[in-house]
């Protein structure tokens, strides 16, 4: 039981940070290796906002999301448009955004280090712990995986059942053959992007609420949020959400049965296994 | 942390707006007057953090107070003021090795200050020991210290090994035990790194030497950032005392998990973190009878100004592990330069073998080392305090069992 | 053959160069003489196959941790020796098991791959032999490291140059245009994925081998550190990454860019240098030779 808990709980923190990422390469086909940097820059603004001027947290959310909507909208418009313009749909766009959102991650790092210095930071908030089934969870661990649901949940139907879900998916089945059916592919991805930089807010500001984090942990946020993409299958946002809770199962298993120091070996073996299995690598050298 | 960002901000905006007057060009201006000192040190990448908050900050402080006195004092009298040259080793053993290359035989500088970490400080010395500059190596924890003195002639290591801090809390939980506060138990974790397991390995035998029985005893990766099944183990071991040998994250970690399960342990004892200033943040002003690595003579006055000093200089009070010392280290050069002048060999000598009067009090090294160290310290009324050894001068008695969150 | 007179010519100047320069300069021309060894070797099979591979480091380490495992029980030749045989075995290994995949499925498993290796490495230490954190004492001088350097790269190079003109050096170059094609024109994908994959983990291997005798100290954190493989991925982009002096011309420039940038910028060098990047990105799409080829008029696709 406590297993079961704890590990649905981390994995729900999990999968928030991969709803983003799964979208944003998904939909929009920007590999964003800044990705981590974002959710830090939000996690900085958030407790900027907390100790400045006393916002709470998660009414911040409501400002640092639509703030990243703005911030990757406008992103999309000046950097990656030009890329995929140039790119003509072919595979060398992978190539590019990895080299330019590169780029991105050192500049966004350089002025996290510049504005906010290089120190641990962190807040305490609800760091109380709630009793779920007999297990004592941290209430503010609670509130990102309500914060997951929600966001996740909502953004699984709305992209099945919604005629704008419907454009979404389309465009991420085949860019190619979209625009036949008048469907305005750079307006969808830019909107993707933007979208997928929003989500990456709401989990930086989840992360500042349970965690101790410093300018140049960006890199830790996009590794995980990469594996659990790729677990989940890319694009996929169910997909992204089973696999963060199988993530977030798997570590609190071998963390508890077998031995803490094996965790991230397992979460890696495991990540190159399903990979192994999956027919995506398997045929066509892109989708 | 609310001045520290604001600070923070306008340091930046100074920056930016220097940058473009630098961008014409940064000739200094070399007088031969100038007493030049350099150091190359993370300033991006993982270890970023550490340096920033334990190195950087004190040789900031250091040599402007140096320079507001008018210089750094020689042996004949006069005053030279201190010339900065600065590298980012962008936490890369390779970029840093580079960078000492070019101290040494380049910009031909005065006097190294060492970088910040274990790996590093070793990842140079062969190199300083090459050009002839004395290392003092503050922020290096390791066992093999006197090897390295030995091996390294003007090397200096100064902060004990990992054993001496093992050894260091086993005596503090022995004396408690035997008062009866504590069962004999230990709960043990510890991060896989080469700090994690130095400690570690000088733990277990401490342990099993002073009659304890540790319970359970596990290793987690660096990078792990969720403590709840680690917890919760040890929460239900048995043991009175909980003993992590952790790198700041997962000492803050633990910190919150153990808060948020009401995980009460008579003795709840954290690695590298615990005497950072943010602690009293991180444990949301709870912080009072946790141990950590470290700690200071909060009634010396010295210790009390300089910790004035560095709030006003960086924003932030110091760490109160190494932070001392390094500042400490600054003024032996300071005082053995003043002695016997910029020639290494002599300074060297005088370093190995002089006594020096710092914020920690009298410091003479024994064979290049510095013994004389605060090896557990207690938060107590919003102070981290030395503890153990409890027979050194400004000691203060833990207190045990730690009252609860 | 004018060509190979020129680069031998070269060599032997490059080889010359340490009994002029200051330990500092030396220490520069060591920098740039592993990371165009490493982006030469990681062309030999990205750049011609285009599959990305962020695995580098994974290689580097193990070739750095096995000197420093091996470097006392055992004479530095053969701890060489065994470190290649060790990153060519990993690599064949590796190399079986991700034959299935491309694009950037291929990208994300060699990085996670890296960070596995790490883990692995880092577990066995901390509860097999108990230590972790190895120390390297080596009389090896700077000097020498960069004669090891030079000579692996100038040799990577050569075998680049030399599989290019091979029916080895055809075959790839037409799994990188269409995997597809390759398959329907009897090449065996297998074998030649594998064999240019083979090598150049080997090289890059031995490149870490050679190198750590400089870092004295070595953990697992310290010798996989994930910049290497991104550094070698961009420097090889930036040149030319299907061109033979492409990965030069890319790390060359870029070190010496990084070194003055952390010189002159201390503080606000990651910022600049991620401008740069971008800028790069979007002035030289097709790599710094690809650029200049362009400049000058010449055909860029001759080379492809």
């Amino acid at each position: 039981m406590t297993i079961l808990v704890l590990g649905l709980v981390l994995g729900g923190t999990y999968a928030l940070l991969a709803l983003g990422l799964t979208i944003q390469y998904g939909i929009a086909r920007i590999m964003n290796l800044a990705y981590g940097e974002m959710t830090l820059a939000a996690a900085f603004v958030l407790v900027f906002l907390f100790n400045q001027l006393g916002l709470p947290p998660l009414l911040s959310i409501l400002f640092v999301a639509p703030a990243g909507y703005v911030t990757g909208w406008l992103l999309y418009t000046v950097m990656m448009r030009p890329l995929v313009a140039r790119s003509g749909g072919g595979g060398k766009l992978e190539l590019d955004s990895i080299l330019a959102t590169f780029g991105l991650l050192f500049v966004v790092q350089g002025l996290l280090l510049l504005f906010f210095g290089s120190n641990f930071t962190s807040i305490s908030y609800l760091d109380r712990g709630v009793s779920v089934f007999g297990v004592t969870v941290a209430l503010n661990r609670l509130i990102a995986f309500a914060v997951c649901i929600v966001a996740g949940g909502g953004l699984a139907l709305a992209l099945t059942r919604t005629r704008w879900g419907l454009i979404m998916r389309a465009v991420a089945l085949t860019p190619g053959s979209a625009p036949l059916v008048g469907i305005d592919v750079t307006r969808v991805a830019r909107q993707a992007f933007a979208l997928g930089t929003a989500l990456a807010a709401i989990g930086g500001t989840s992360v500042a609420m349970y965690q101790t984090f410093s300018a140049t942990d960006g890199v830790v946020f996009t590794m995980k949020a990469l594996v659990i993409v790729i677990m989940g299958g890319v694009g996929n946002v169910p997909g992204a959400l089973a696999a963060g809770f199988a993530l977030g199962l798997i570590e609190t298993f071998v963390a508890t049965v077998i031995d803490p120091g094996l965790t991230l070996a397992a979460t890696f073996a495991i990540f190159l296994i399903v990979l192994l299995w999956r027919p995506e690598g398997l045929f066509g050298r892109r989708a | 942390m609310t001045g520290h960002s604001r600070r923070a901000f306008m340091h930046a905006a100074a920056t930016c707006s220097l940058l473009a007057l630098t961008l014409s060009g940064t000739a200094a201006l070399a007088d031969d007057h100038t007493v030049k000192i350099g150091y190359a040190i993370a300033k991006t990448g993982p270890n970023a953090t550490g340096a920033g908050i334990t190195t950087l900050p004190n040789y900031q402080l250091w040599v402007s107070k140096v320079n507001e006195a008018g210089g750094l004092a020689m042996p004949d009298g006069s005053k030279r003021m201190i010339e900065v040259v600065e590298y980012d080793d962008r936490s890369s053993n390779e970029d840093l090795v580079r960078a000492i290359e070019r101290l040494a035989t380049q910009d031909n500088v005065d006097i190294i200050l060492p970088p910040w970490g274990t790996g590093a400080n070793l990842a140079i010395a062969p190199l300083m020991d090459r050009f002839g500059y004395p290392q003092l190596a503050v922020t290096a924890v390791t066992d093999k210290a006197p090897e390295f003195a030995a091996r390294w002639k003007r090397s200096f290591w100064m902060l004990g090994g990992g054993h001496d801090y093992a050894v260091g809390l086993a005596d503090a939980l022995t004396a408690a035990r035997d008062a009866g506060t504590i069962n004999g138990k230990i709960a043990m974790v510890s991060v896989a790194d080469g700090f994690g397991i130095d400690l570690v390995n000088g733990a277990r035998p401490a342990f099993a030497d002073a009659g304890f029985e540790v319970v359970y005893d596990k290793s987690y990766p660096l990078g792990t950032s969720d403590f709840a099944a680690i917890l919760n183990e040890a929460k239900d071991s048995g043991a009175d005392s909980f003993v992590a040998f952790s790198y700041p994250p997962g000492s803050f970690g633990m910190t919150k998990t153990a808060q948020s399960i009401s995980y009460n342990p008579k003795v709840f004892y954290i690695g590298v973190g615990g005497a950072f200033p943010i602690y009293a943040k991180i444990a949301d002003g709870k912080q009072q009878g946790v141990m950590s690595i470290g700690g200071v003579n909060a009634e010396s006055e010295a210790i009390q100004t300089y910790f004035q000093d560095h709030i006003d200089s960086a924003g932030a009070p110091p760490d109160s592990w190494a932070s001392a010392i390094t500042f400490a280290s600054l003024q032996m050069l300071e005082q053995a330069v003043e002695r016997v002048g910029l020639d290494h060999e002599q300074l060297a000598a005088e370093l190995s073998t002089g006594t020096f009067d710092t914020i920690i009090g009298e410091v003479k090294l024994e064979d290049n080392q510095l013994r004389d160290l605060w090896w557990v310290g207690q938060w107590q009324d919003g102070a981290f305090k030395g503890v153990n050894p409890a027979d050194k001068a400004g000691a203060s008695s833990p207190i045990i069992p730690k009252p609860e969150w | 053959m004018i060509a190979l007179g020129v680069a031998l010519v070269g060599l032997v100047a490059l080889a010359a160069l340490p009994f002029y320069l200051s330990d500092y300069g030396l220490g520069l021309m060591i920098g740039m003489a592993g990371y165009v060894t490493l982006a030469s070797a990681w062309a030999l099979f990205s750049g011609q196959t285009r599959y990305i591979s962020l695995a580098t480091v994974a290689f580097y380490g193990v070739g750095a941790y096995t000197i420093a495992v091996l470097n006392e029980t055992m004479a530095y030749p053969a701890a060489l020796a065994c470190a290649g045989l060790i990153g060519a075995g990993l690599a064949l290994l590796v190399g079986l098991s991700t034959l299935r995949l491309s694009g950037i499925y291929f990208v994300i498993f060699t990085f996670g791959l890296a960070e596995l290796v790490r883990q692995v490495i880092t577990w066995f230490e901390v509860n097999v032999t108990g230590t972790l954190g190895r120390y390297i004492f080596l009389d090896i001088t700077a000097r020498e490291i960069y004669w090891q350097l030079l000579a692996l790269g100038a040799f990577t190079i050569a075998l680049t140059a030399w599989i290019m003109r091979r029916r080895l050096g055809l075959a790839l170059r037409v799994i990188g245009d269409d995997e597809t094609v390759a398959a329907h024109s009897g090449i065996d994908l297998a074998r030649t994925k594998l064999t240019a994959f083979v090598l150049s983990a080997t090289i890059i291997t031995l490149a870490g081998a050679i190198s750590s005798p400089r870092w004295t100290y070595v953990e697992p954190l310290i010798v996989f550190n994930p910049n290497v493989s991104f550094l070698t991925v961009i420097m090889a982009l930036l040149g030319g990454a299907n061109r033979l002096w492409g990965p030069l011309f890319g790390a060359v420039p870029l070190f010496l860019l990084f070194e003055w940038l952390s010189v002159q910028f201390p503080d606000t060098y990651p910022v600049i240098l991620g401008l740069l990047f971008i800028g790069v990105v979007f002035l030289l799409p097709d790599g710094i030779l690809g650029g200049l080829a362009r400049l000058t008029g010449r055909n860029g696709k001759a080379a492809r």
